[in-house]
């Protein structure tokens, strides 16, 4: 979460309510929420590291806030990461090391395993469905979230049929 | 599975045992090699299944498009088995509505023409079927293209008048083979919609797809492979929730 707050405070000097509730707005309400005890943690951290600095506000019927900007070195941050190209999404490896140990361990069947694997995306497909449809139709980018989730789920899905595809052949 | 204290009603499709093997040019192709089905009233089912495993060919057998080589298919409790092909074509007019991939509209008919004329086939007054018509269009969005030809919409809109023409007779039982096989993305979310509201209402629809975001809108998904029933599966009816593990744990980014 740290790069994310440091691109919050990209824009200007916040603090950790509002940088709560930037990411809440701009990804939907299909996002887990993020857990504020974790941003201020967070922002604690960055503090320390000398990539933001903290200044206390006084509020006169409340206690004090305090607002965050971005360091230099903290703007330095942001363009490296900008700078280098996120990796690749993984196979999902605890399932594909589950299939392909199956025959040896006598304790599972390879179909049964697919079908079993099939049915929890399935319903994960379904619950993006239905976030997508409850989502505000004009936040595009909790919208391309969700269809982000899905294109994945729907190529694990069709990796699976080709391993449904390759092993029931063998039977 | 529901189990009602009152008797289930008469499924609306039941099928038993069906084969049908396709003899082209070398090898038959076993399409369909002994399939069992069962679709209740209100039931969103859809098939799903690499190309090639036959659930389009399973579709065909259930819309009396082909005959099968064995088994039988009942609609309403009716067994079809002494159905010829005009007795089919009424079927698919009063109690099955199709759609198709490629929307197999009539070209040279206007939107309005191709959605009455399965109304005016089946016997409604012109007054009544233009009225149904008129009512599917409006709620299909596409109340101010009546006037125009199929080959002058885009494809999502070719698609939702396919939708109420194969609708327009209010048939227990809507067939929708592929419907966004020829649609981008956008066309295959309002493709989603649409079968979900249908579906809302109490519409039985049986799908076949390949496409997982398109199946998830059924309650239902039965996974077809090499012309055999591999898994059929009840989704979730669980209601949208933010913490479901499943969809959080996709949806979080990390850094």
């Amino acid at each position: 979460m740290r790069l994310h707050l440091l691109a919050l405070l990209a824009r200007g000097p916040a603090h950790g309510y509002e940088l709560k509730q930037d990411l809440e707005q701009l990804l939907g309400s299909a996002y887990p929420q993020p857990n504020v005890g974790q941003i201020y943690v967070t922002l604690g951290r960055l503090e320390k590291t000398g990539l933001i600095e903290g200044e206390d506000i006084e509020q006169s019927s409340r206690p004090n806030k305090k607002v965050y900007h971005l360091t230099e070195a903290g703007r330095d941050e942001l363009r490296a990461w900008y700078e280098e190209t996120a990796d690749e999404p993984r196979v999902r490896d605890e399932f594909f090391m589950k299939l392909a140990l199956a025959p040896q361990t006598g304790l599972a069947d390879q179909i049964a395993l697919i079908n079993k694997q099939r049915r929890q995306y399935l319903n994960t497909m379904r619950q993006l469905s239905k976030l997508a449809a409850a989502e505000d139709r004009d936040n595009r980018i909790a919208h391309l979230l969700i269809e982000g989730a899905m294109l994945h789920l729907q190529a694990d899905l069709d990796w699976l049929e080709r391993c449904q595809e390759e092993l029931e052949e063998l039977e | 599975m529901s189990a009602g204290a009152s008797a289930d009603p008469a499924p609306v499709l039941r099928a038993e045992g069906l084969v049908k093997t396709h003899h082209g040019e070398g090898a038959p192709a076993h399409a369909v090699r002994g399939v069992d089905l069962t679709v209740r009233p209100g039931e969103f089912v859809a098939i799903t299944g690499p190309s090639g495993a036959g659930k389009s060919t399973l579709l065909h057998l259930l819309g009396g498009l082909q005959r099968p080589d064995a088994g039988s298919i009942w609609l309403d409790g009716a067994c079809t088995d002494g159905y010829g092909e005009a007795r089919w074509a009424v079927e698919r007019r009063k109690r099955i509505g199709i759609v198709f991939q490629f929307f197999n509209l009539v070209s040279d008919l206007s939107v309005a023409d191709n959605v009455e004329l399965p109304a005016l086939l089946a016997g409604l007054p012109p007054k009544r079927a233009r009225a149904e018509r008129e009512e599917l269009l409006a709620e299909l969005g596409l109340t101010g293209k009546a006037r125009s030809m199929p080959g002058e919409l885009s494809g999502g809109e070719q698609q939702r008048v396919a939708l109420a023409r194969a609708l327009v007779n209010h048939p227990p039982l809507l067939l929708a083979d592929e419907p966004a096989g020829s649609l981008d993305s956008k066309g295959t979310r309002e493709v989603m919609r649409l079968l979900s509201r249908f579906h809302q209402r109490g519409q039985t629809i049986l799908l076949v797809t390949h496409d997982a975001r398109l199946a998830s809108a059924a309650d239902r998904v039965i996974s077809f492979f090499d012309g055999r029933i591999a898994d059929d599966a009840e989704l979730d009816a669980a209601t949208p929730a933010r913490r479901r593990p499943g969809a959080s744990a996709v949806l979080e980014l990390k850094d």
